[in-house]
């Protein structure tokens, strides 16, 4: 390839020119990248029955740990709604909102959010709110704190195995706490937090508090029929 | 095929001669990141070892037909479609460990060591001693990591096995220092690590020197060899 200009002392006749060189390498090339993108592709195929089952099973046990299945009889998965990205629940990409109903009657929304202003990061979380405006639970889904410091708000890292952290919103509502009182106790408000990780509850605490104003004002539209 | 001393002289490397975090200094990304416990550290670990072995495995097969001056981006195909293969096989059939190691899973193509040894050994080599090379290299990993892990979560929240009820349900986290220890954050910083692994490499040659020292042998130079994130 490099070596043209060197005098070819290898009386190779067939010696290849570096365009044919090229294009070699890039039909061994090509070659390699079809057999090993049908080889994804198959395993794709194969793997993912199992996959989006277990990806169904998964998401109804992260609704299961905020809402208790005594408050719906219908089938969450498909009673669904898109919400286009909601700057209100802090979202900057389209997400679902699952709608509980029991016996026909709208009993419960569970809506993911997003505390945008986490101690490293964002931190996403469902939250089931009732039909009433009573907070049934929130949950953790994702998030970057750091760990054994500000991971406390997910359960399974928090040391106070009793009563968890994220437990303290179960049946708090706009009506119950007023809007000042929406704040981690250091700033004035009423939630605990963990002295040295300050920033994730307050995030929490006002993600939470947005999600639950968000569903205030749209809980008609939220539960109107329209699925999917 | 394979001889008995070829086997040893493969495992030796691997697990200590040229293991990858004390000498080869190679994957310190995921080192750095996921070393905060002793349970991540290993996990992290063994889905490497896996994605190792059978990368370097398939590579030694095709080493024939990969012309030189593309073998690099063959390699990473090669290491990338077993990462994905490995991804989506623990998805689907081994979901509750995929729920732990998920993460960890795509970010083992970013980890040199993968390429290095594929281009080191396996390429050079019959399939068999590549996997073998792959799975030590692995080994190595995994007690290097896991001791590290052990390490910086005792510094860091003093207790150990954080989080094996995740990968094992019945087992619980040990906790050794008294509950109310506050814990000393940097063990479980990004700073910690490198304190933690440059103590560790320090121990390493001290233990080669003085080996060497014991048998008359001149005294190696101070090894960390590489260096790659």
């Amino acid at each position: 390839m490099a070596d043209l200009n060197i005098p070819d002392n290898q009386e190779t006749p067939e010696d290849p020119t570096a365009a044919a060189e090229a294009v070699r390498s890039a039909s061994i090339l090509a070659v390699f990248v079809i057999f090993f993108t049908l080889a994804l592709a198959f395993v794709y195929f194969l793997t993912k029955p199992a996959i989006d089952a277990s990806a169904a099973e998964e998401k109804m046990r992260s609704i299961g740990e905020v809402l208790p299945t005594a408050f719906y009889d219908n089938d969450l998965l498909t009673d669904t709604l898109e919400l286009p990205a909601v700057a209100e629940l802090g979202l900057d990409d389209v997400s679902t909102v699952y709608r509980a109903r029991k016996a026909g009657q709208p009993s419960a929304l569970v809506v993911e959010a997003v505390a945008p202003d986490g101690y490293a990061g964002k931190i996403r979380m469902l939250v089931a709110i009732a039909a009433n405006g009573d907070l049934i639970g929130v949950r953790i889904t994702l998030h970057k704190e750091t760990p054994g410091l500000g991971d406390y708000i997910e359960p399974k890292k928090d040391k106070n195995k009793d009563r968890p952290w994220i437990t303290q919103f179960k049946g708090l509502s706009l009506v119950q706490v007023s809007d000042a009182d929406w704040k981690v106790k250091k700033d004035g408000g009423r939630f605990d937090y963990v002295a040295g990780a300050t920033v994730t509850p307050r995030a929490v605490v006002k993600a939470v508090h947005k999600a639950l104003k968000y569903a205030d004002a749209n809980r008609e539209q939220l539960f109107a029929r329209s699925a999917k | 095929m394979i001889t008995l001393p070829e086997i040893k002289q493969i495992s030796l490397n691997g697990v200590w001669t040229q293991n990858s975090s004390l000498v080869q200094i190679l994957g310190m990304c995921p080192l750095l990141a996921i070393t905060t416990s002793m349970v991540n550290g290993v996990s992290l670990s063994i889905a490497t070892l896996v994605v190792m072995a059978l990368s370097n495995f398939f590579v030694a097969c095709l080493r024939n037909y990969i012309p030189h001056e593309i073998r690099i981006p063959v390699f990473i195909l090669i290491a990338a479609a077993v990462v994905t293969v490995v991804d989506l096989g623990m998805n689907a059939y081994l979901h509750d460990l995929y729920l732990v190691l998920g993460i960890f899973i795509p970010l083992i193509i970013t980890n040199c060591l993968v390429l290095g040894r594929i281009e080191v050994f396996a390429a050079k080599n019959s399939p068999v001693g590549a996997a073998l090379d792959g799975a030590m290299m692995g080994i190595g990993m995994v007690w290097t990591l896991g001791l590290l892990g052990g390490i910086r979560e005792f510094i860091g929240t003093g207790s150990l096995f954080g989080g094996i009820d995740l990968v094992i349900p019945s087992l619980q986290p040990l906790q050794i220092l008294p509950a109310d220890y506050p814990g000393f954050l940097i063990g479980i910083l990004p700073p910690g690590a490198f304190i933690v692994l440059g103590c560790f490499v320090a121990w390493r040659n001290w233990v080669v020197a003085r080996a060497a020292a014991r048998e008359n042998l001149p005294i190696p130079a101070p090894l960390a060899t590489g260096g790659c994130h």
